[in-house]
Formats: C-alpha cells, sequence, structure tokens
C-alpha cells in the first residue's frame, strides 16, 4: 500500500519534468538549447517514472530490472545527444551567441 | 484503457500520415521510425509480445538504418521531395474519397469476419511439439515448412544483393564522433546477454529465433557504423560468413529430411525428440537472421 | 442503419478491436493512395512499409477470438516483418545500384 502510494507520488513527480522538456524543445532557440532541454529534464523524468514503477514491481527482479531500463536510456540518450551536436557543429550551425537577434522569439 | 487505445492510434495516424504527405526525405524516414515504434506499443496492447520486440528491433530500428543510409548515399539531385508538395492541395479531395472509401469498405469487412481460430487444436498438440510457447512451437515445429521458406527468401534477398554491386561501406564515424565507437564497446556485451536470453527463453515465453536474430543484427549494424568492417573482406572471414549466412536454411532443411526419415512424413519430427530439433534450428536460424540483417545494410557484396 | 450496423459490429468485437480494426484500414488506404500516386522511389518503399503494418495489424486482430489469443496469426506476423525487411533491403540496393558507375560484380 506503502509502495504504491509513493509509486504514485513518484510517477506524477515526473509529470512536470517532461512538460518542462517539452516546452523547451519547442521554445528553445537552436539545436542546442533543445538537446540540452529533451536530455536533462527528460532522463530526470523517466528515471522518477522507473523510479515510481520499480517501487511498485511484485518482485526485486522485476524491479531491477526497470531500473536496468532508466540506465541503458541514460547512455543512448546522452550519447545521441553528443552525435547530434557533433554533427550539428561540424554542418556549420555554430551555437547561438548572447547578443544574437532572436529569430524564434514569439514562434 | 480506452484513453490509451485512442493515444496510440492518433499517435500512428499521425505519424504515417507526416511519412506519406509532409515533403522531405529525412522526415519522412524519421517519421516511419516513429511510426515502427508505435507500432510495437500497439502490439504490446494486442498482447502480441513476440510481435512487438521484432518490430521494435527491425521496424523501428533495422529498416530506419537501411533507409537512412540509403538516403544519404543517394546524389543530392534525388534527395528532394519539393515537387510533391505543390501537389498535394489538388489531390486533396480525391484522395479522401479513395481513403473513406477504401478504409469503410476494409473496417466492415474486418468487423464482420468470422473469428474462429485454432486456439484449441494448438493447445491440444503442444505436448508434443517439443516447445512450451505456443508462437514457437509454430514458427519451429507445427508450421516449421512456412519459416523454412522465408528463409529461403530471405536467403534470396542477400544473394540479389550480393548479385547486384560491391558493397557500400558505411562512412567511417568513430574519427569524427568518439562517443559512437564507445557506446557500441559499452553495450556489445548487453546485445549478446540479450540474443542468449531471447534464445534460452524462446522455448517457454515469450522470445525465440526472430527477435534474437533482429536484437543482435541490430548489434552487428552498430559495428558496421563503428567501422569494425574489415573482418568481412578478408577471405577465411568471407567463408565463414557464408556459410553462416546459410547455416539456418541448412540446418531447417536437414531436418526436415531428417523428420522425412523417421516418421516418414516431411518434417514429421518423432515427440521426444523435437525439443532438441528446436533448439537447434533456433540458434542456426537466429545467428542467420542476424547476418542476414547485418548484411543487408552494406547494400553489396563484401570483397576485396 | 449504418450507426446501428456499426454499433452491433462493435458490441460483437469489443471496442479495442473496433478502434484498431478502423486504424488499419485507414492506415491500408492511404498508403494504397501513396503507394501509386507519390514520384520519389523511396516515398513509394515507405508507402509499402505502412501498407505492410496495416496487414499485420488486421492479421493480429483476427488472432483475438474468442477461445482465447490464437498463435498461428502471431506467427505469421513475425515471419512477414522480416520477409517486409528484406524486400526494402533490396529495393534500396537496387535504388542505389542505378547511380553507381562501375561494373557489377
Amino acid at each position: 500500500m506503502m509502495g504504491d502510494l509513493l509509486g504514485i507520488a513518484l510517477i506524477l513527480l515526473s509529470l512536470p519534468f517532461f512538460i518542462a522538456s517539452t516546452v523547451g524543445l519547442l521554445r528553445f532557440p537552436d539545436v542546442y538549447a533543445r538537446l540540452h532541454a529533451l536530455t536533462k529534464a527528460d532522463n530526470v523524468g523517466l528515471g522518477l517514472i522507473c523510479l515510481g514503477l520499480a517501487v511498485q514491481a511484485d518482485s526485486v527482479a522485476v524491479g531491477l530490472k526497470i531500473v536496468l531500463i532508466w540506465g541503458l536510456l541514460l547512455l543512448a540518450s546522452s550519447t545521441g545527444a553528443t552525435l547530434i551536436s557533433t554533427s550539428a557543429l561540424r554542418h556549420g550551425h555554430p551555437p547561438r551567441q548572447r547578443n544574437d537577434v532572436d529569430k524564434h522569439a514569439g514562434r | 484503457m480506452l484513453a490509451v487505445d485512442l493515444l496510440l492510434t492518433l499517435a500512428a495516424l499521425a505519424t504515417a500520415g507526416q511519412c506519406l504527405l509532409l515533403p522531405g526525405l529525412f522526415r519522412a524516414v524519421a517519421n516511419l521510425m516513429a511510426f515502427g515504434l508505435v507500432m510495437a506499443l500497439i502490439w504490446v496492447r494486442l498482447d502480441a509480445p513476440d510481435v512487438a520486440l521484432a518490430e521494435a528491433a527491425i521496424g523501428a530500428g533495422i529498416t530506419g538504418a537501411l533507409l537512412l543510409t540509403a538516403v544519404g548515399q543517394l546524389p543530392a539531385s534525388q534527395r528532394q521531395l519539393h515537387h510533391e508538395h505543390y501537389r498535394v492541395p489538388r489531390r486533396f479531395i480525391p484522395m479522401t474519397i479513395i481513403v473513406v472509401f477504401v478504409g469503410g469498405v476494409l473496417w466492415a469487412t474486418m468487423l464482420a469476419l468470422p473469428k474462429v481460430g485454432l486456439v484449441k487444436e494448438i493447445a491440444a498438440v503442444l505436448p508434443e511439439s517439443g516447445a512450451e510457447h505456443a508462437v514457437t512451437a509454430i514458427l519451429l515445429n507445427l508450421r516449421g515448412i512456412d519459416t523454412l521458406l522465408e528463409i529461403a527468401v530471405m536467403l534470396c534477398a542477400v544473394a540479389a544483393i550480393w548479385s547486384l554491386q560491391r558493397a557500400i561501406p558505411p562512412p567511417a564515424l568513430e574519427l569524427n564522433y568518439p562517443g559512437l565507437t564507445t557506446l557500441a564497446r559499452w553495450l556489445h556485451p548487453l546485445f549478446l546477454l540479450t540474443f542468449s536470453y531471447f534464445l534460452w527463453q524462446g522455448t517457454h515465453a515469450p522470445g525465440g529465433a526472430f527477435p534474437a536474430g533482429a536484437v543482435l543484427g541490430a548489434g552487428g549494424v552498430l559495428l558496421l557504423l563503428t567501422g569494425s568492417i574489415g573482418w568481412m573482406y578478408r577471405h577465411y572471414y568471407n567463408q565463414l560468413l557464408r556459410w553462416l549466412l546459410a547455416a539456418g536454411l541448412l540446418l531447417f532443411l536437414a531436418t526436415a529430411l531428417a523428420g522425412l526419415l523417421m516418421t516418414g512424413s516431411l518434417y514429421g519430427l518423432p515427440p521426444q525428440l523435437a525439443g532438441y530439433f528446436i533448439i537447434a534450428i533456433e540458434v542456426a536460424a537466429a545467428l542467420s537472421i542476424a547476418l542476414m540483417l547485418m548484411t543487408f545494410y552494406l547494400f553489396g557484396r563484401p570483397r576485396s | 442503419m449504418i450507426t446501428t450496423m456499426t454499433q452491433s459490429l462493435i458490441h460483437v468485437t469489443g471496442t479495442t478491436d473496433a478502434l484498431f480494426a478502423l486504424l488499419a484500414s485507414i492506415l491500408a488506404a492511404m498508403a494504397l493512395v501513396s503507394l501509386f500516386t507519390a514520384r520519389h522511389l523511396i516515398r513509394r518503399l515507405l508507402a509499402l512499409n505502412i501498407l505492410s503494418s496495416a496487414v499485420f495489424l488486421l492479421l493480429v486482430l483476427t488472432a483475438r477470438t474468442a477461445n482465447g489469443i490464437d498463435p498461428v496469426p502471431h506467427a505469421l506476423v513475425l515471419t512477414g516483418i522480416v520477409v517486409a525487411v528484406s524486400t526494402t533491403a533490396v529495393v534500396l540496393a537496387l535504388y542505389l545500384r542505378r547511380y553507381r558507375r562501375e561494373p557489377p560484380c
């Protein structure tokens, strides 16, 4: 019972992180900032969901498997973010500077 | 659960629509990969875990990698889809009519179909088949002849590709993207572990040769991307690769003939030995499928 | 008349099945239209992939019988997915061959 409540609380707690990362993906000005929003906030949100599900799992083995999913996703998403940003830099999309005009403002 | 169904349906429709209608080849391929992931979730929802495992590895992974690499190899003049963009509004009305009509007819037919099924018949013969999991029993014993022909189709596809051209090696990414090599190094033990786990699990739970082969094949594609490709060109390994590609089909044929000798009917396995045959075919077929998926990725024959 | 027919059909098969059957039908129709009208060969290949997914969806839906899950369509779909990726690979290799100048081996 306590496990269920804790699990639901953790899953509810993950929602703000997902909303924040989605807003960041839509509103941030360039590739690098969007990647930052996606990888940081989504990983925390997914970690909270995985923890919430692992707490409610029937056995320890199932719970550990769910946590393993989180670990794998951390590995994959961080490497993927590195690959995307490296290739964006190599194909000539320099990061936006502080005094650049924000062309995407209000969109 | 209706909300989940509706969400999955809308996601599938949105990704498929964007894949088929929006301009931009890269965007279309990316949407097809997203569509594959949504389909994998739909398979889970429809109680088809075996199909979901294969779809996640093949439909979302390997098909997308194949298409993306092929798009990257095309000359610049062929990468645009812009001329379709202007034609969409004019075709919109006839397309909608056709979609509504064909979809409606299919839907009504589908719902009116009698669903008979072979659930009881299969449950009755399952103890004699050598596998506890029904899908594995059907694939490798009860309807083994279908799977035999399916592996033959795959081998024919490899032969067709190899007869077309020399292999197009994927661009060497490991110098520009060092993270990729590290990821491949970290993930490879896990790919092998998952492969063995699926093979072992296949006889009594969802898993088996097809998901195992798909997972190992996806790992193989990752290896090719990080430049670990030289071995395919060496004479000794090239011969080994050919034998392994054919191993699934050869073992399958040998089993079918052994069944003919032992029980008098093609592919009629004696129940007490069926379990061993199934394990042997499973390992060989999974290895062959993995290597075939990996060689598809080269779009040609590896030859020095 | 049509609404009553639909209601009776949904009542027989359940909402989930009816919804996914509708999805599969629309996907099949969209993919067919695209398959015949698209100009770019790769776009046609994408349409073929979506069409195969729609057919697989219809097959898996027939597996949900009153007696439980019928494993035969699942096995069919499993082989079908692998055959679909083989077809895609052969078509892509043929397409790339067109733009390469070297002699075949």
